[in-house]
């Protein structure tokens, strides 16, 4: 049965999954240790796995006949319903692992959440990404106290950050009529009840790494509403080249 | 006489690890599932871990098992809940983990597979693959996986 607003919903935690997925896979190769740079790839596969799940299912809910590949390679950007956060630019490595901490604090207090959620797909894809993001968050931030507590150098990096990436986090807490609606029936998760949550993770790592969020910014948001930066274009040309390029290839 | 699900079973579970090659799906506990629906065979399987690339290797191999085993309008399915954890792996197939030179998933601490020393220190929390973490052994010098808990 067409679902419109649970189609909507899973895009909206899918496209969030797997921008941050192809961000994160950017640094293969590239990572400044070894033992980082396969941390980086598998939480990315993770992260595209769960991509996969959840486009699966708002194709499915949509009930036009798209499957996760056509969601994925067949949208353009002001299709893609993601948080303006994952699509930030990986920067240096204390700016990719401060965006990672400050979403998987979010992610980590979604998912157990979702779990519990009347439609039984969104349920079960939130029971395996509960496990996952756990262990990402450990790991994202570990690191952000390591380079907040670090030297002069990583502290002004991972500070520097966090100044450019804060006022996207305030997005996660942001609802529409599509979080709404579905909250109400038991299928969502209403962001705004993440909040403090989030903050209750976010502040005393913060504290520890000796950081501090910037005085005064606001909000940055419309990515859940189609309104992206000019990275998410670039990001998606390289992403989506080789189906555009060649509609249908398979190997 | 075997009945038709229990014989798919067998086959499902026989299926190897491609990463993990001394672990079955069986081993591992991802056949959930294996029922006659109207006349059809459905096997249900779990995913390991949501981006696992082994879970469509082993997703072809059970559907080329079931073929050659003579189901051939088997359906293998997925499923996701309840989310596999490695409480499911069995007891046989922790023991040839270490053997293989993998510290199985265990809630306790961590030995090394090859000396069985407790002196060990974790050098990355993730692997060569999703599963699994890098540790060494302070004691014998090697290096070692260990199967994360999950
Ligand atoms: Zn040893």
């Amino acid at each position: 049965m067409a679902d419109a607003l649970t189609a909507a919903y899973a895009l909206r935690l899918g496209d969030d999954a797997l921008i941050l997925s192809h961000r994160l896979s950017e640094w293969v190769g590239h990572g400044p240790e070894l033992e980082e740079d396969i941390a980086l790839a598998n939480t990315s596969l993770d992260l595209l796995g769960q991509a996969r799940l959840l486009l699966a299912c708002a194709g499915e809910r949509e009930g036009k006949g798209r499957d996760e590949d056509a969601l994925a390679y067949g949208r353009d950007v002001l299709d893609f319903s993601n948080l303006l956060l994952v699509e930030q630019p990986n920067g240096d490595f204390a700016q990719t692992m401060v965006r990672q901490f400050l979403f998987d604090a979010y992610a980590v207090e979604l998912w157990p959440r979702l779990s519990a959620s009347r439609d039984e797909a969104l349920a079960g894809v939130a029971g395996k990404a509960a496990k996952e993001a756990a262990y990402h968050v450990e790991q994202s931030a570990a690191w952000v106290v390591r380079m907040g507590d670090g030297t002069e150098e990583s502290h002004a990096r991972a500070q520097s950050g966090l100044n450019l990436l804060w006022p996207y986090a305030g997005e996660i807490f942001e609802a529409d009529e599509v979080e709404a609606a579905l909250a109400e029936k038991g299928i969502a998760v209403a962001p705004s009840a993440l909040r403090e949550h989030w903050q209750a993770r976010v502040e005393p790592v913060l504290e520890e790494a000796g950081l501090a969020p910037p005085e005064g910014a606001g909000v940055r948001k419309g990515g859940r509403q189609g309104r992206h930066s000019e990275h998410l274009g670039h990001l998606l040309a390289e992403f989506q080249f080789m189906q555009r390029a060649y509609p249908g290839a398979e190997w | 006489m075997v009945n038709r699900a229990e014989k798919a079973r067998r086959l499902a579970e026989a299926v190897l690890d491609p990463e993990i090659p001394v672990l079955t799906a069986g081993d591992l506990g991802i056949v959930r599932e294996v029922e006659e629906d109207g006349g059809r065979l459905v096997v249900r399987l779990t995913p390991t871990y949501s981006g696992c690339p082994a879970s469509e290797a082993i997703r072809r191999d059970v559907e080329a098992a079931l073929t050659a085993g003579g189901f051939v309008d088997a359906v293998v399915e997925t499923c996701l809940a309840p989310a596999w954890t490695t409480d499911w792996m069995s007891e046989d197939g922790k023991a040839k983990l270490a053997a293989y030179g993998i510290a199985p998933p265990a809630r306790g601490p961590v030995s090394c597979p090859h000396c069985g020393g407790a002196a060990v220190e974790e050098l990355s929390r993730f692997g060569s693959t999703p599963c699994k973490a890098l540790w060494r052994c302070l004691g014998c010098r090697e290096p070692f996986e260990r199967f994360k808990c999950l």
